[in-house]
């Protein structure tokens, strides 16, 4: 028996003790094999210097003949440029309910800048063309495509304001030219980080910082860490890039993921292994966002056209510089350091065509698809972008407004300050008809977050969601979670039988205390 | 005349106390995991309530194997001789210092009503807290990725079930504590359970069984 006891400490006890010390030590570094490209020898010198070739020795008089020029060598990338959404600025996708359709910046409305539709002279600043002025551009002319804004790595190039997508004629185009490569962060950044009209305002995580930044703001870019370059996540094969922005996406393909390199079960610990089946690494991994810069968080174009008493537009700054209100946007909320919202996700969205009816306020621009019970959804962090924009009061759509143009008069917003002629222009671009009647309208935006992930020990903790007051998942109420939900009725029931058990314990214990001291002075009487 | 008695077995003892250990500290892991208490945090309890769980089922194991092989579980019969008698001494006669109606003696040391309660402990709340549990530990959601266990469609239901097994087994742990301060005396009850013996009225001791019992630390 002895012996049984002795067997039994040995086998419970050591265990018991052991398990917990391994599990007080956390995952460890989950550094990966991966070698960045700044440390792999192999991208350290490339295999052609463009300065050698002939070609590209001379004076360019336009930038079509640089297109041409890399297109004599490059004979077939015209065609891969041409096929990317980067170009088309639409992609086809199959969303449930409305079949096969040809969305993207191209045709989608959002509730930042709103829409490109009779602005193109200045939206298409950031399109990789020349000459996108109006519904005249030529998609099939690859003299058109701008291969130095993704290329160039000489950092001079840069595309003029208002000029279609061409850039400074004051730009020297020969050394642009000999100076070509691999995009860096700088190329894909001069657009995604200042999309919406300035740094980091659109989507909140990718931010002009990430060029010279700590781990602290993100893991996979600081200068301090891997410095890795956009194109090593986003990997592009034949000018196809993995990854998506869901604002105009609506199909979960050729996504780019963190478990391409870190694998599906990354975690030492199995309990974090199985949260993946629900929860997007992003959800844990990106505390925070809008980390290094503020982010715009909601934009109201309905206070836009003011003007100062001389009849010009101004702004008002706040204290940190962002602009609070614009003539020729409206006023802004900004924030930083933010928690993100959450959602459930399943890589599918769909969006709000200018052609649908208004069926709910606050609009939403995006839909990002997925619930608990669906099993490709998981728990996602977003931005939520509050916008307020001009609807038609009577055909209850959202309207497209006519923003700029390089001139007066031509019912652009932006010059003339005129709400009801630039709806009328803007409509009238489009194609759709427009009532006249306009107003101002609550929309929301929904932006996943996939950047500046934060270092594994500053990851989102247990008890930020499996807790009962402000849980960060309090707003996803499908599902139990434990910390998080309980049954009242069976936790009021449980407490009551425990209260009761403990009076009936007091009572009983008095009554025999009382009965035993009353026996004892009977006793003593006697 | 009174007479010490040897009633529980070494292994009982440390099954009783282990058990009794392992318990309480499931019992406060567990409701800092349902959001009741704030003592480890969330992590800790969490794995620390994983690891007394695989401790308690090896416990359980070998606890199913000694009562199976010395007997044992023959003293969680369930009988309806004194039954209310009993009843009525927690009710009234422990107030009036009546003798205990159920006399303890080696070959049967539970009273009716103990024999009910732990038989219930034994066959309903236990193995349902560890059935709910291990589903707790180990369901996956419905997912079609390479995780091939239990797929069910909710946390819900489990723990709902496990919660429900965790009040009353603190309602029990409230009652046990106070009921084994009813014996000869105070302590008497929780002397036994610490040393093995007891004292008893000798008229029911059967002395030869006692001694042969002793000296194997066998059960009859």
């Amino acid at each position: 028996m002895k012996r049984l006891i002795t067997v039994l400490l040995i086998l419970l006890v050591p265990p018991f003790i052991l398990m917990g010390i391994a599990g007080m030590g956390g995952n460890g570094d989950d550094e990966t094999d991966y070698v960045p490209r700044k440390q792999d020898p192999m991208y350290q010198d490339a295999s052609v210097d463009h300065s050698k070739f002939e070609e590209l020795q001379k004076d360019f008089n336009n930038a079509h003949e640089v297109t041409k020029a890399c297109l004599s060598c490059h004979t077939e990338r015209g065609k891969e440029v041409m096929s990317n959404a980067h170009w088309n600025w639409e992609r086809d996708a199959h969303i449930k309910g409305r079949g096969v359709t040809y969305l993207g910046k191209k045709n989608l409305i959002n509730n930042f800048c709103t829409g490109i539709a009779g602005s193109e002279g200045t939206c298409t600043r950031c399109h990789i063309g020349y000459g996108w002025e109006d519904k005249s551009f030529d998609f099939n002319d690859q003299s058109n495509i701008d291969c130095l804004v993704c290329h160039d790595n000489s950092g001079t190039y840069r595309k003029a304001k208002g000029a279609a997508g061409y850039p400074y004629p004051s730009i020297d185009l020969g050394f642009v030219a000999q100076s070509v490569g691999s995009p860096k962060k700088e190329n894909c950044g001069i657009c995604h980080f200042f999309s919406a009209g300035g740094n980091n305002v659109k989507n909140g995580a990718l931010d002009k910082a990430l060029l010279n930044t700590t781990k602290d703001v993100d893991v996979h870019m600081a200068k301090d860490g891997a410095d890795m370059a956009c194109v090593e996540c986003h990997i592009t094969e034949k000018h196809q890039m993995k990854g998506k922005y869901y604002g105009v996406s609506s199909m979960d393909r050729n996504r780019a993921t963190c478990t391409n390199c870190h694998g599906a079960r990354p975690h030492e610990d199995n309990l974090l292994n199985e949260h993946t089946i629900k929860v997007a690494c992003q959800t844990c991994h990106i505390p925070r966002y809008a980390k290094a810069n503020p982010t715009k968080t909601r934009w109201d174009w309905s206070t836009a056209t003011k003007l100062d008493e001389d009849g010009k537009p101004y702004s008002i700054d706040n204290d940190e510089g962002q602009h609070e209100y614009l003539s020729i946007k409206g006023s802004f909320e900004w924030g930083q350091n933010l928690k993100p919202d959450y959602i459930w996700f399943n890589g599918t969205a769909d969006h709000y065509l200018l052609s649908d009816e208004i069926d709910e306020t606050p609009v939403q621009i995006n839909t990002l698809k997925g619930k608990y019970s669906d099993e490709d959804a998981k728990i996602w962090p977003v931005k939520i972008h509050k916008g307020k924009q001009p609807y038609d009061k009577k055909y209850n759509r959202l309207v497209q407004m006519k923003l700029w143009d390089e001139e007066k008069g031509q019912g652009a917003l932006w010059k003339d300050f005129n709400w009801a002629l630039s709806i009328e222009k803007g409509m009238e671009y489009i194609g759709l008809p427009y009532s006249g009647d306009y107003g101002f309208i609550s929309t929301e935006m929904t932006l996943p977050l996939s950047h500046m992930v934060s270092p594994a020990d500053q990851s989102v903790k247990c008890e930020e969601c499996h807790t009962r007051s402000n849980s960060r998942l309090a707003k996803l109420e499908d599902f139990y979670m434990p910390g998080r939900d309980y049954n009242a009725a069976l936790d009021t029931m449980g407490s009551i039988l425990i209260i009761l058990s403990l009076i009936g314990v007091v009572i009983h214990a008095t009554l025999r205390a009382v009965s035993a001291s009353s026996r004892k002075k009977a006793s003593a009487n006697k | 005349m009174k007479k010490q008695v040897y009633l529980y077995y070494r292994f009982e003892r440390f099954w009783h106390w282990a058990q009794a250990i392992l318990i309480l500290f499931l019992g406060f892991t567990g409701f800092e995991i349902h959001g009741s208490l704030d003592i480890f945090g969330f992590e800790a309890a969490v794995k620390w309530h994983n690891i007394a769980a695989w401790a308690f089922i090896v416990l359980i194991v070998f606890a199913i194997f000694w009562h199976l092989t010395t007997n044992a579980w023959k003293q969680y019969l369930p009988t309806a001789k004194n039954l209310k008698a009993q009843m009525e001494f927690y009710v009234t006669g422990i107030f009036r210092n009546t003798p205990h109606p159920t006399k303890k003696t080696i070959l049967s040391k539970l009273n009716p009503l103990q024999r009910l309660v732990y038989l219930g402990l034994k066959v309903l709340v236990i193995p349902v807290m560890v059935v709910s549990g291990l589903f707790y530990m180990f369901y996956r959601y419905p997912q079609s990725g390479d995780i091939e266990t239990i797929n069910i469609s909710g946390l819900e239901n489990i723990a709902l079930v496990h919660t429900l097994g965790a009040f009353l087994l603190v309602v029990f742990v409230i009652v046990h504590l106070y009921l084994i301060t009813t014996g000869h005396t105070v302590t008497s009850n929780l002397k036994a359970m610490i040393t093995g013996y007891e004292e008893i009225e000798e008229e029911d001791a059967d002395e030869e069984a006692e001694e042969e019992v002793r000296k194997h630390d066998i059960p009859v």
